[in-house]
């Protein structure tokens, strides 16, 4: 059985698996029920000074499938609306009652010294294992120059996180927002700070849909809507590169970082710690399915782990980060082109009209008895992926590697690009 | 069977009740996902009307419903019929790749009548006719050959009027169809809807042959279409044939579609009696299950040959033996028995395979009953057909539904184009429709 303790920060937790500030980590309700189910750590729902903000009611949107799956969600709620004494007192309890478990305490403030110091330095009291500066809230907070108004400028950033690293001696956790152009000047200024470790990513800006009856965005109060934060498994691949950029930029390379967005299952918890995350948050798979999705990520993970051979996180912990590289680094001469297995092919032509209306014209149709052959003809196929992921058969078409005998040739080195820099040997 | 599309639901089965229930939209919409939009699909092909099966469901999908309805009905206009009544695992749903897939095709049929129910429900008149020809045509049978045919004419511009023997229109559909496919009035309603269209005239109770002639219809009307079905029926050619107690399955089926009293010479209602059904088609069995939803006290179904040679598809077969009908194999008729005027039993003979042939093995079995039911296949019946050439004891077509008359065209029951069943007769009426059409415009 594989061992799924986790550190990040000097924050441990008995796994990886923790739930990120939001309403599943509201109070001491929840956070004990969640424990109870399994979870490895918490980020309390973010604190702010007194008197608490008052939400509107309607307050999340929803992005469905046909199936009704939820793949994207939405939400304009703000921070904790509970007195901070309240928060307090209910840290304490449950760090007492569950001392193996990771509770960091998210908190956000107005952008003055006193404000975020004087938050962290109530919180530290309560025996909480770290702090997450909430930099992020794209609606609400930062009209009041909250949120996302300090975590869209570096400075800012930078100037709050050298505050509360002073202020305390808790481990300070930065949590990033998506709302920027380039994820690596706030997580620069956030190590610049003295930032012990990087979240991320936040919820993204967004209409969650339009209603067309109240001509509306949703959720709609009271015939008005705004824009809030997105989340859930859409956000995943965005918030995948954006830990990738951290990972691999050389400033900020070593920063540790707990990833966050979209992640439902092992396998997506998986691929952030295959990009150097030492933990993973978890909010919206929660609130679709309730707490007990822990027992499978715990369980496949270590099943996954032990099937490769993977005793401990580190074992695999940053893995694919070599491999992620920049376009003009990528082997021009790899050729792979798409293969369809005749016997699992179930006759539904998806792959041919796609291939035919907008890629290549590289599938065709051989008429058959009973029913049609599909066949990719090698010649016309550029190896794009895009029939394998419109087949709607499991590894009913693959993808394979040709052998060409040719050497890796990157973009740079290639003989069509005009601008070609001639491979070192070549020059001389 | 399993799933959607299984047999009776677990239901017993009664006269007043859907076989099949409707879809909740909840349903429809979790169905609706599982269809692949295929690319030139298999279902379409399979489909003798080719509705543009993935691109209605498509549109249940995205909520536009009765976009749905009006492309199903683009393409059949009996589309509600057809959604209850089609044998729809021997046609579209065996089609669905879906089958390949995970052994369970989308469930085409109650997608259709999801879509259909909810356009009747609204009361729309998807279509609008062409601009009006001068040109008028005389369709004679009212049933779905005769009805889609009408329909195409009226929306390519011509007017229709439509000679129908019986006293309602819709054919089979009104007075063949089992009940529990054909709940309500829905027959009624859709040839409402049908007729709704305009342009097209009725006339009940006017038969070919009886009340009107070929040569005065050719001569009055600028072309002619048959859809007369097949209103013959055949005998056993056994003795007792004539006996209280013995009728035609159609008959008796027709009565309870109409639910008036069972043919007289049933005597009396069903209620209580021990039936026994002769035949192995769709009619067989449909008048087997009826006749338990009616009160039988038992029924047997009794075919010449095994269950592999019915006519009735396997699916409805396992409906009949759920229902509780004995099915019983190998067993021609060779005798109805009669006491005091009345049926007492039947005599039948076992049969077996020999080098090929069908043939009687000389061993008997008796079984005692009060009603036999005879359903071994209807025929043309040749009244006020003179003066067209028949092949293979129907009317004569080419491709284009012509027949060897010119300007007379037929389709339905009562040629030869694929099974007989409603789906093919609306096919074989919008067909020539359009022949007449370019006939007419020739
Ligand atoms: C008991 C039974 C159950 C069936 N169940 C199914 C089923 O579940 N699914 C399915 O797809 N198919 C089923 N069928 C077959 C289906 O009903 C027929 O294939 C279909 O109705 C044929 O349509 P049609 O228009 O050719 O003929 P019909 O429906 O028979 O219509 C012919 C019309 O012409 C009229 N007519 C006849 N002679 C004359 C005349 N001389 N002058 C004027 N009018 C005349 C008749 O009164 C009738 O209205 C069933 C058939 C039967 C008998
Ligand atoms: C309803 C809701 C409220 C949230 N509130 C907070 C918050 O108070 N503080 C915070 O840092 N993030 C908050 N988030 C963002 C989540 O912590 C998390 O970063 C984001 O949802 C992405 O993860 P997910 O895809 O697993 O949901 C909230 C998210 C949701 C859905
Ligand atoms: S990989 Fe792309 S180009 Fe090749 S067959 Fe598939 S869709 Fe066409
Ligand atoms: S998409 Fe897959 S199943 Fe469909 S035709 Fe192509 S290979 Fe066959
Ligand atoms: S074959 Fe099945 S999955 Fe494909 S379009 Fe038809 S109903 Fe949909």
């Amino acid at each position: 059985m594989a061992d799924l303790r986790a550190t990040i920060a000097g924050i441990t937790s008995p796994n990886p698996f923790w739930l990120a500030s939001a309403p599943p980590t509201d109070k001491e309700y929840n956070i004990v029920r969640a424990f109870k189910a399994g979870w490895g750590g918490v980020v309390w729902k973010t604190l702010g000074e007194d008197p608490p903000v008052v939400n509107v009611s309607s307050r999340y949107g929803a992005l469905l499938d046909s199936n009704r799956a939820l793949i994207g969600f939405n939400n304009i709620e703000l921070i904790t609306d509970r007195p901070l004494e309240v928060n307090l007192r209910e840290i304490a309890a449950v760090k007492k009652a569950w001392p193996d478990r990771a509770v960091v305490v998210s908190l956000m403030a107005v952008m003055t010294e006193a404000a975020w110091a004087g938050l962290a330095r109530r919180i530290e009291p309560t025996g909480a294992d770290g702090l997450e500066l909430n930099f992020g809230c794209p609606h609400g907070m930062c009209e009041r120059g909250m949120g996302s108004a300090i975590g869209q400028v570096p400075e800012m950033v930078e100037q709050v996180t050298r505050w509360v690293k002073n202020a305390t001696r808790l481990p300070v956790i930065v949590k990033l927002t998506p709302n920027i152009t380039n994820v690596l000047w706030s997580a620069e200024a956030a190590k610049r700070g003295g930032a012990d470790a990087v979240s991320l990513i936040n919820t993204i800006n967004s209409i969650a849909s339009v209603d067309l009856d109240a001509m509306a965005p949703t959720p709609t109060v009271g015939g008005k809507g705004t824009h809030g934060g997105y989340c859930g498994p859409a956000v995943k691949p965005i918030a995948l590169n954006m830990v990738a950029e951290i990972v691999r930029n050389p400033d900020t390379r070593g920063l540790p970082i707990s990833g966050i967005g979209g992640i439902g299952t092992w396998r997506d918890a998986a691929e952030f710690l295959a990009l150097g995350c030492g933990s993973v948050q978890v909010c919206t798979a929660a609130m679709t399915h309730g707490f007990r999705i822990v027992e499978d990520m715990i369980d496949g993970l270590s099943a996954w782990m032990d099937e490769k051979g993977y005793r401990t996180l580190a074992d695999f912990q940053g893995r694919a980060v070599p491999n992620v590289v920049n376009w003009n680094d990528l082997n021009m001469n790899f050729v792979t082109k798409a293969k369809i297995d005749k016997d699992l092919c179930i006759d539904c032509g998806r792959c041919h009209i796609a291939c035919e209306d907008t890629s290549h014209q590289a599938i065709r149709i051989i008429p058959a008895e009973g029913k049609r052959l599909f066949e990719v003809v090698d010649e016309e196929c550029v190896g794009c992926n895009l029939c394998a992921h419109v087949c709607p058969v499991p590894d009913c078409i693959t993808m394979h590697e040709q052998e060409t005998g040719r050497p890796y040739l990157t973009w740079p080195e290639h003989p069509q690009n005009p601008a070609r820099v001639l491979p070192p040997k070549a020059a001389e | 069977m399993s799933g959607v599309n299984g047999a009776a639901h677990g239901n017993q089965l009664s006269l007043d009740r859907d076989l099949v229930p409707p879809f909740t939209a909840l349903q429809a919409m979790a169905e609706s996902s599982r269809c692949l939009y295929c690319y030139e699909a298999a279902c379409v092909t399979a489909c003798p009307t080719a509705i543009d099966i993935p691109g209605f469901i498509r549109k249940i999908g995205t909520g536009n419903v009765k976009g749905a309805a009006r492309t199903i009905l683009d393409a059949n206009i009996m589309g509600g019929t057809c959604a209850r009544a089609c044998p729809t695992e021997v046609l579209c749903e065996q089609a669905c790749v879906r089958n390949k897939a995970e052994a369970e095709p989308v469930a085409i049929g109650r997608l259709q009548r999801y879509a259909t129910d909810a356009l009747f429900k609204a009361g729309v008149q998807p279509f609008t006719r062409q601009a009006p020809t001068g040109k008028h045509v005389a369709v004679v049978g009212g049933g779905p050959a005769g009805l889609a045919c009408a329909h195409r004419l009226a929306l390519l511009g011509h007017e229709v009027t439509v000679f129908e023997a019986r006293a309602k229109a819709g054919g089979l559909n009104e007075y063949g169809l089992a009940a529990y496919k054909m709940v309500g009035d829905f027959a009624q309603r859709e040839v409402d809807f049908i007729l709704s269209l305009g342009g097209i005239s009725v006339k009940t109770g006017m038969a070919l042959g009886r009340d009107v002639t070929l040569a005065q219809l050719r001569q009055d009307f600028d072309a002619v279409f048959l859809g007369v079905g097949l209103a013959g029926i055949n005998t056993l050619g056994v003795a007792g044939e004539d006996l209280a107690g013995v009728a035609d399955a159609v008959d008796v089926i027709a009565a309870l579609r109409q639910r008036t009293a069972p043919p007289v010479a049933v005597a009396g209602p069903l209620a209580g009696r021990r039936v026994v059904v002769i035949g192995g088609g769709n009619t067989a069995v449909d008048a087997a299950i009826q006749s338990l939803c009616a009160g039988a006290a038992e029924v047997t179904m009794a075919y010449r040959r095994g269950t592999a040679e019915m006519g009735a598809t396997g699916h409805e077969q396992d409906l009949a033996r759920t229902q509780g009908v004995v099915l019983r194999t190998w067993l021609a008729p060779r005798e109805i028995l009669g006491a005091g005027g009345a049926v007492s039993g039947i005599v039948l003979e076992r049969m077996a395979m020999d080098a090929g042939r069908l043939v009687g093995t000389g061993e008997t079995v008796t079984i005692p009953c009060d009603v036999v039911l005879k359903a071994v296949g209807q025929k043309l019946a040749p009244g006020g057909l003179d003066g067209l050439a028949l092949a293979g004891g129907r009317i004569q077509v080419d491709e284009t539904l012509a027949t060897s008359l010119p300007g007379v065209y037929a389709g339905g029951d009562c040629i030869k184009s694929g099974e007989d069943l409603t789906v093919q007769s609306v096919a074989d009426g919008k067909a020539a429709a359009f022949a007449i059409d370019a006939y007419l415009k020739a």
